[in-house]
């Protein structure tokens, strides 16, 4: 019989060294492609990581936001670039020692001022989803407080996805001249009266050919 | 027994892996917004975290939040990337120098 305190921390560290190692993929992989596929790695093993800490929307608001659009559209990008590796990869090496150095000191001087030893007394309590003393579900309790009382914030955070949808297109939209374009608006608008012209005529009467005067031979 | 440490050493590290692709990818701009996603999703890790650990929903909200703004963050910053590569035909940083900064 697995004690399931262990079996959840066995999960956690398999999921947290995933997420590591993708993180280091992204940042060391020569294709730009496999870059972004283990970035999507990175984010599903979070999700992994966050539903063990029992935040089940947000973990899966992560797949769906992240994975299936935000990368994506990643994705599309480093598509339709036409990028030459070798000139974006120079450098690599040289800037590689002084990169781990900077990481390994400040990795070194956050762990050593957040105090993870006094944190590692803090163990998982029960699950705080409760509304009024009852237990909801997270999405529940996430949505109070979410239209309560962050409704301003929440209506920000809209406006700011609609201001981010417009400056996207606004800013990629390529103004050509000398192109012929289709104008759906005046191809809408046309009447079948302005381009065909029935016109009313009296039927042709074929004229008999007439023999011209003095020209008769005789055989 | 999950504690709080796990999850903030985790973010940390995280953050700091994302900090070395500053400094080693210094290049291609496309590597520098993943880690800039990187980076977001380590702080991420720790609102999750304390918002679990603390009983405190406003940690979550954050988290739902920061998704939001980084996803506009990237809809923009990649519409950018394209209009640049469209008219420089580059993405290396080093030669986008044309304001001398």
């Amino acid at each position: 019989m697995i004690d399931p305190n262990m079996f959840q921390l066995v999960c956690f560290y398999a999921f947290a060294a995933v997420t590591v190692v993708a993180a280091l993929g992204v940042i060391t992989l020569r294709n730009s492609v496999h870059a972004v596929l283990s970035l999507v790695l990175t984010f599903f093993s979070t999700a992994c990581i966050w539903l063990l800490a029992e935040a089940e929307f947000l973990a899966i608001a992560l797949i769906v936001v992240y994975v299936g659009a935000v990368m994506v559209l990643f994705l599309f990008v480093v598509m339709m670039l036409d990028i030459k590796q070798e000139q974006v990869r120079e450098g690599f090496i040289k800037y590689l020692p002084v990169g781990i150095i900077v990481a390994l000191v400040m990795l070194g001087e956050m762990l050593g001022l957040i105090g993870v030893r006094a944190m590692h007394e803090t163990v998982m309590g029960a699950n705080p989803a409760t509304l009024d003393g009852v237990p909801v579900s997270n999405t529940a309790w996430l949505g109070q407080a979410l239209y309560t009382q962050f409704l301003l914030p929440f209506e920000i955070a809209a406006l700011i996805l609609t201001v981010g949808v417009v400056a996207a297109v606004v800013l990629t939209l390529r103004q050509r001249s000398g192109v012929r374009h289709q104008q759906a608006s005046q191809q809408v608008r046309v009447n079948a009266r302005d381009r065909v012209r029935v016109v009313k005529m009296a039927a042709e009467v074929p004229v008999a050919p007439q023999p011209a005067p003095g020209k008769e031979t005789t055989p | 027994m999950i504690t709080l440490s796990h999850f903030i050493v985790l973010g940390a590290v995280l953050f700091c892996i994302a900090l070395a692709s500053l400094f080693i990818n210094r290049k291609n701009v496309i590597v520098l917004l993943m880690s800039i996603e990187l980076m977001l999703l380590a702080v991420n890790i720790n609102f999750v975290a304390f918002s679990r650990f603390n009983n405190d929903v406003a940690g979550q909200v954050f988290v739902f939040f920061i998704l939001t703004v980084a996803a506009a963050e990237t809809a923009i910053g990649l519409a950018i990337l394209v209009l640049l590569f469209r008219n420089r035909s580059t993405i290396n940083v080093a030669e986008i120098d044309s304001m001398k900064g």
